[in-house]
């Protein structure tokens, strides 16, 4: 068993992937918390989609598709958390338009781009095993940044998603946090998309945290139990992926579906038992 | 105005001080449509105003509005002599506790610490045992210091709602406002968060809005109601212009009998088409102009 493993991680690929995982999991666990408080898993499925311009573009021109992508998420993100602000409930549908404009800007310079395009359903269903060294030094950048960012504005930030107009009157920078936050959902985004793909996205950026908020009453805590869960969960679906030779995203995601099930079963035999 | 009611209890101070909040003539609203109109309202240090009104007839709008969050559409207010916005950090906000999320993961400490949270970064480090001797303080007034580990979450709504006081407390603020204290708040509680506003009272002007005139009117020193125009004689009185707004809760009082006399004369309302002496089951009567 163990030596099995040390063998699968003999693979530079897949000590790659271990590494995307755990540097995606950190950037995740601390951001997909405050995505699960905020409410705010809609925009950043419309933040994920709209990515997907970025790539398609970045590829036409052939730049590097992540960049592309994070150019495209730190625009939408901006763009979208000003319609939040702005217009409030009825910022719905606008971010329902770019979720679907960036996509469909995506899908059509893709169509433009000569050559194989295989490589750009990586950016839809993720490729953990094809991550590049340019890549992880984009999850390095993103994960320090996330830790940076939310280290500093921890106590504000809270009192913003906890109540937003007692913040307000308080003189606390509302509005720049809050797009600040979702820039900064937008780069962890762009970033788990490599591993799970946009699509999948979303249920590694908040299943780690919901997991967490079910047993755990401090905003700090359950980060770090979400930190601890994508680890076990990215490490564990990788390992599953290899033996089982599936797609590695998709199983990942399973696993974390799998992980929030237990959690809700475990977490109501504690309340019966009360 | 021809009303015969007792006056409110003698404050000698408060004529004569500068006014804590000066409106004239306010129309605020959203999306370009006013909710209120034509509003003037002045109160002053010491004063403990009870705004009713119905829901919908603008009570949360004026408080925005005073609180800074709403702008005014047209009219003057003034807030400590300021702007709304540069007093707003002078004031304590205590929303309604149904408005914080019942899931958020956060500790009562950490919610009273909330007040204490300055607008920059860099500064705040420095100060921490004040901060600690302030969230004490605050919580030792609100009565919950016992309290201060407990998740925020398995509160009860009156427990919530004296830990958003003192996260207000803890701003020091020149004035208290409450948006609906005793929503989702049980009777007994309601109760003795009425006498912690009493005692607060000693030492901070307080202005409350609910919808519930029988909560508010024994504890009150005056009363104004607020239904997209607003009446307010600085007089613990339920007069008949209040009535005219198309209040329904004078009717309420008839019902369930009076521990004040805030209704004035009979007499008085012969205009009405309708008796107002109604039977306690006949709650429609008050409803019509």
């Amino acid at each position: 068993m163990i030596e099995n493993l040390i063998e699968m991680f003999s693979f530079e690929f897949m000590q790659n992937a271990l590494l995307a995982g755990v540097l995606v999991s950190v950037a995740c666990g601390i951001i997909g918390t405050l995505v699960v408080v905020n409410k705010n898993v809609g925009i950043s499925g419309g933040i994920a989609h709209a990515a997907y311009g970025g790539v398609g573009i970045a590829s036409y021109f052939g730049l590097d598709p992540v960049l592309g992508a994070v150019v495209f998420s730190l625009f939408s993100s901006l763009a979208m958390g000003l319609a939040q602000r702005k217009l409030r409930e009825r910022s719905d549908t606008m971010i329902g338009v770019m979720w679907a404009v960036g996509m469909a800007i995506g899908i059509i310079f893709i169509s433009l781009t000569p050559g194989y395009r295989a490589n750009m359903m990586s950016y839809l269903f993720g490729s953990i095993l094809a991550v590049s060294s340019s890549d992880i030094w984009w999850m390095i950048g993103t994960a320090i940044g996330v830790i940076v960012f939310v280290a500093l504005f921890y106590r504000m930030l809270l009192a913003i998603s906890f109540d937003e107009e007692f913040a307000t009157v308080r003189n606390l920078p509302v509005d720049l946090l809050s797009i600040l936050l979702l820039m900064v959902t937008g780069l962890t985004i762009v970033v788990a998309m490599r591993v799970v793909g946009l699509i999948m996205v979303i249920a590694l950026l908040t299943i780690p945290a919901a997991i967490g908020s079910m047993f755990f009453k401090d905003l700090r805590v359950i980060m770090l139990s979400a930190i601890v869960l994508g680890i076990l969960i990215n490490g564990i679906g990788l390992i599953l992926s290899f033996k089982l030779n599936l797609q590695a995203g998709a199983v990942i995601i399973l696993l974390a579906a799998g992980f929030y099930f237990l959690s809700f079963l475990i977490k109501r035999s504690i309340l019966f038992k009360r | 105005m021809e009303t015969m009611v007792a006056q409110r209890e003698k404050q000698p101070t408060s004529q004569m001080a500068e006014p804590i909040i000066e409106i004239k003539g306010l129309w605020a609203g959203y999306d370009g449509r006013a909710v209120l109109e034509d509003i003037d309202f002045e109160m002053f240090p010491g004063d403990y105003v009870g705004l009713i009104g119905p829901n919908g007839g603008g009570k949360t709008t004026l408080i925005k509005v005073i609180l800074g969050l709403l702008p005014v559409m047209r009219g003057r207010v003034s807030v400590l002599g300021q702007s709304p916005v540069s007093a707003r950090d002078k004031l304590g906000y205590v929303p309604q506790v149904s408005h914080s999320d019942r899931d958020f993961p956060i500790s009562v400490w950490d919610v009273v610490r909330m007040g204490r949270q300055k607008p920059h970064v860099f500064k705040e480090r420095f100060n921490k045992k004040t901060d600690k001797d302030e969230i004490e303080w605050a919580l030792r007034q609100s009565d919950v210091l016992d309290l201060a580990r407990k998740s925020f979450n398995q509160l009860s709504g009156g427990q919530r709602q004296r830990v958003l006081i003192a996260r207000a407390l803890v701003t020091r603020p020149k004035l208290l406002i409450l948006d609906e204290p005793t929503a989702n708040v049980d009777s007994k509680s309601s109760a003795m968060l009425y006498d912690l506003l009493a005692e607060l009272n000693k030492s901070i002007s307080i202005l409350l809005v609910s919808h519930d005139l029988m909560a508010i009117s024994t504890h009150v020193k005056t009363i104004g109601c607020v239904n997209r125009r607003m009446v307010y004689h600085n007089q613990k009185v339920f007069s008949k212009d209040m009535l005219d707004l198309g209040y329904e809760c004078p009717v309420e009082l008839l019902a369930h009998g009076l521990p004040h006399r805030v209704l004035h004369e009979h007499h008085d309302l012969d205009a009405f088409s309708e008796p107002i002496s109604v039977s306690p089951t006949d709650k429609k009567a008050g409803e019509k102009r």
